[in-house]
């Protein structure tokens, strides 16, 4: 995820004329909003890293099965002489989990499978699930709020409520009740945790663009646009959501690590995807009876999840700062 | 202010009603939309069909969505009647059906439930809320500092931070290997307040750190637009002490969007109470909710989430009234 999104979808702003959106008058003529933004970022090293990090993830997961074939095992096959068969069959041979240079992240407790491969494909899992959701939440929350904000009015009242409603959801448990009515298979299971996770979202992007919107839709190059005989259509896609690209992906950053906890937290409570399908949710859940006898078998999961949401949140956090020129920084 | 009470109490009555609608269609339909009948998870798999058939009867699963829908609102209001052949069952209100697992009703067994829930609730609240506004305010007026920088490290790591994964971490650490806590059972407050207490401060911590962080985060983003405004200036010139301008002025417009993310928490806390209650093994809503999922017991996963949707919309409700007291331009609009 590097910044091509910002720079290209700012690049396009059409018409010169609102080429100097929110605060961005400052800046020497020529540079567009995208463009200043990426020289802040490159100055703002916590995101860099987390950009890095982000990219780092997204490269693992695509590449999980070659990663795999040289540093680890397949992933359920089970390696049960790892384990100690003086201490109950339970813990694995060796301190720290049974880590050595064969099995990089140690074993499973009980069944001696190799935790570098299940944390590998669980990037999959993860990733996969996180960001198909928050694509989802991005598409009808830019729909609804933009048709909110723009149209106003009783469109407005009604998206507006609309999204009040499904804030007011209590949101996991919902989310679990429906997930373990519906059948049990992987694909399943996928397909209704990126509906539900997205379905659940898609109010925050929605509001915020909503607002954007509603204010946006008052100014000038609109109204000039309007009177040169601009219809609807052309004004939202040509004027307004070249101004709206910024917080739209600022807002979009910031949720995808929600999601991943979210998606993450699904799977602790044994709602996420069934197994044999790694994810790091169920290998912590999993952990929860293991961690008297084998800490590690916790850490590392738990680590995983906290370092990549951390990373989405810090590039986030910058993406936010370099774009939104009143930031305090 | 009456005008306004009024209009936000009907507005969480028909939020309330299309909540339980759709609660309501999604546990009743959906499993029949997916193949499995709900009466035949009441009776198990081995059954034969007539005794589904009866079960469905007794329970009314038979009926039409609407009818079932209407009875279920009864039966919250003035309690409801469960035939089976000459047997009558009296559930008095507020009825929320049985347990498909124990046959208890599921009313009472939530309230037996709720006083954990709420212990832990209450505790984390408190502790986000003091601890997340107060690191917020010191990092704003010391901006730039290591104070200020170490403590919005830390508090982005705990955004970034699962609470199943911290808790399990306080739970090695703690209790296991430094025994400063005591695992095992819940001990209720009446019985053995210090023992509560015990048992549910690791919960509480973890709990709050979550939400605290985010507090830090948001009070001293405000914080800083704050003190920038015009009416802080006027406030020093006028040479009133920093405390005074600080406490009083800014605090004041700081604390209006802490208020309202506060409300929005402490709705959804129950989702938070579900994790926290699972790692920690305290008896709670949370813990009923995810035993009764496991086990297909829809009445039971019915009450509590529409419990846990009263439960928000009450919390939405409070902070309104709320904040029009504190910001009274909130009453207009």
């Amino acid at each position: 995820m590097t910044l091509g999104p910002v720079t290209s979808s700012t690049d396009v702003t059409p018409p010169a004329g609102e080429e100097a959106p929110v605060g961005s008058g400052k800046a020497i003529e020529g540079r567009s909003l995208g463009r200043i933004a990426w020289t802040r970022l490159k100055r703002d090293r916590v995101a860099l890293t987390g950009g890095g990090v982000i990219i780092f993830l997204i490269l693992v997961a695509i590449f999980a099965p070659i990663i795999n074939k040289f540093l680890g095992h397949p992933v359920n096959e089970y390696h049960q002489d790892k384990i100690d068969p003086n201490l109950g069959g339970i813990p694995p041979v060796g301190t720290w989990g049974g880590i050595s240079s064969e099995f990089l992240f140690g074993v499973q407790p009980v069944t001696g499978r190799d935790l570098f491969s299940q944390i590998i494909y669980g990037s999959q899992t993860s990733l996969l699930i996180a960001l198909l959701a928050t694509l989802l939440a991005v598409v009808i929350g830019v729909v609804v709020g933009i048709t909110a904000g723009f149209y106003g009015g009783w469109v407005d009242s009604l998206f507006s409520r609309f999204m009040d409603l499904i804030l007011a959801f209590p949101l996991i448990l919902f989310a679990i009740a429906l997930i373990s009515v519906l059948p049990p298979t992987t694909g399943v299971r996928i397909a209704v945790m990126v509906f539900i996770i997205g379905g659940f979202s898609w109010p925050y992007i929605g509001r915020i663009v909503r607002g954007q919107a509603l204010s946006l839709r008052e100014r000038e190059f609109i109204e000039a646009a309007r009177s040169i005989g601009a219809g609807n259509f052309r004004i939202i896609f040509r004027e307004l959501l070249p101004n709206l690209a910024a917080p739209i992906l600022v807002y979009s950053t910031l949720i995808i690590p929600t999601n991943i906890l979210f998606e993450a937290a699904l799977s602790f409570l044994g709602v996420g995807v069934p197994p044999p399908t790694p994810s790091w949710g169920r290998l912590l859940s999993d952990a929860v009876n293991f961690y008297e006898y084998d800490p590690m078998y916790m850490v590392i999961p738990g680590m995983a999840i906290f370092i990549t949401v951390l990373a989405f949140n810090l590039f986030g956090d910058g993406l936010r700062d370099a774009l939104d020129p009143k930031s305090n920084r | 202010m009456i005008n306004f009470i009024l209009r936000r109490v009907v507005t969480s009555v028909v939020l309330l009603i299309i909540i339980s609608v759709v609660t309501f269609g999604v546990f009743f339909m959906v499993p029949k939309l997916a193949g499995t009948n709900p009466a035949e998870l009441y009776v198990g798999k081995s059954a034969t069909p007539a005794d589904v058939a009866a079960t469905a009867r007794k329970l009314g699963l038979d009926q039409p969505i609407y009818v079932q829908y209407g009875r279920f609102v009864k039966g919250i209001f003035v309690g409801r009647e469960f035939a089976s052949g000459t047997n009558v069952n009296h559930c008095p209100a507020p009825c929320f059906g049985y347990s498909f697992r124990n046959d208890r009703p599921v009313w009472p067994t939530l309230i037996d439930r709720l006083p954990v829930t709420i212990s832990l609730a209450v505790g984390a609240a408190v502790i986000w809320l003091l601890g997340g506004v107060l690191a917020g305010v010191i990092s704003a007026l010391r901006r730039g500092s290591i104070l200020d920088r170490t403590m919005m490290i830390i508090a982005l790591a705990g955004v970034s931070l699962p609470i199943y994964f911290t808790g399990l971490l306080a739970q090695l650490w703690f209790v296991h290997d430094l025994h400063w806590f005591k695992g095992g059972e819940y001990i209720n407050f009446a019985d053995d307040p210090f023992g509560w207490a015990n048992k549910l401060f690791l919960g509480w911590v973890t709990l709050a750190l979550l939400y605290a962080a985010t507090y830090a985060r948001l009070t001293r983003a405000q914080m800083l637009e704050t003190a920038s405004e015009d009416y802080i200036r006027t406030a020093r010139a006028k040479g009133l002490r920093e405390r005074s301008v600080i406490g009083k002025h800014a605090m004041r417009s700081v604390l209006t969007p802490i208020v309202t993310v506060f409300g929005l928490d402490l709705g959804q806390l129950l989702g938070g109470a579900i994790l926290t209650e699972s790692v920690f093994g305290l008896p709670g809503i949370g813990r009923l909710s995810i035993d009764a999922v496991s086990t297909k017991d829809l009445p039971v996963v019915l009450g509590v989430t529409l419990f846990g949707a009263l439960f928000i919309v009450i919390a939405n409700f409070l902070v309104d009234i709320f904040y029009a007291v504190i910001d009274p331009r909130v009453r207009i609009s």
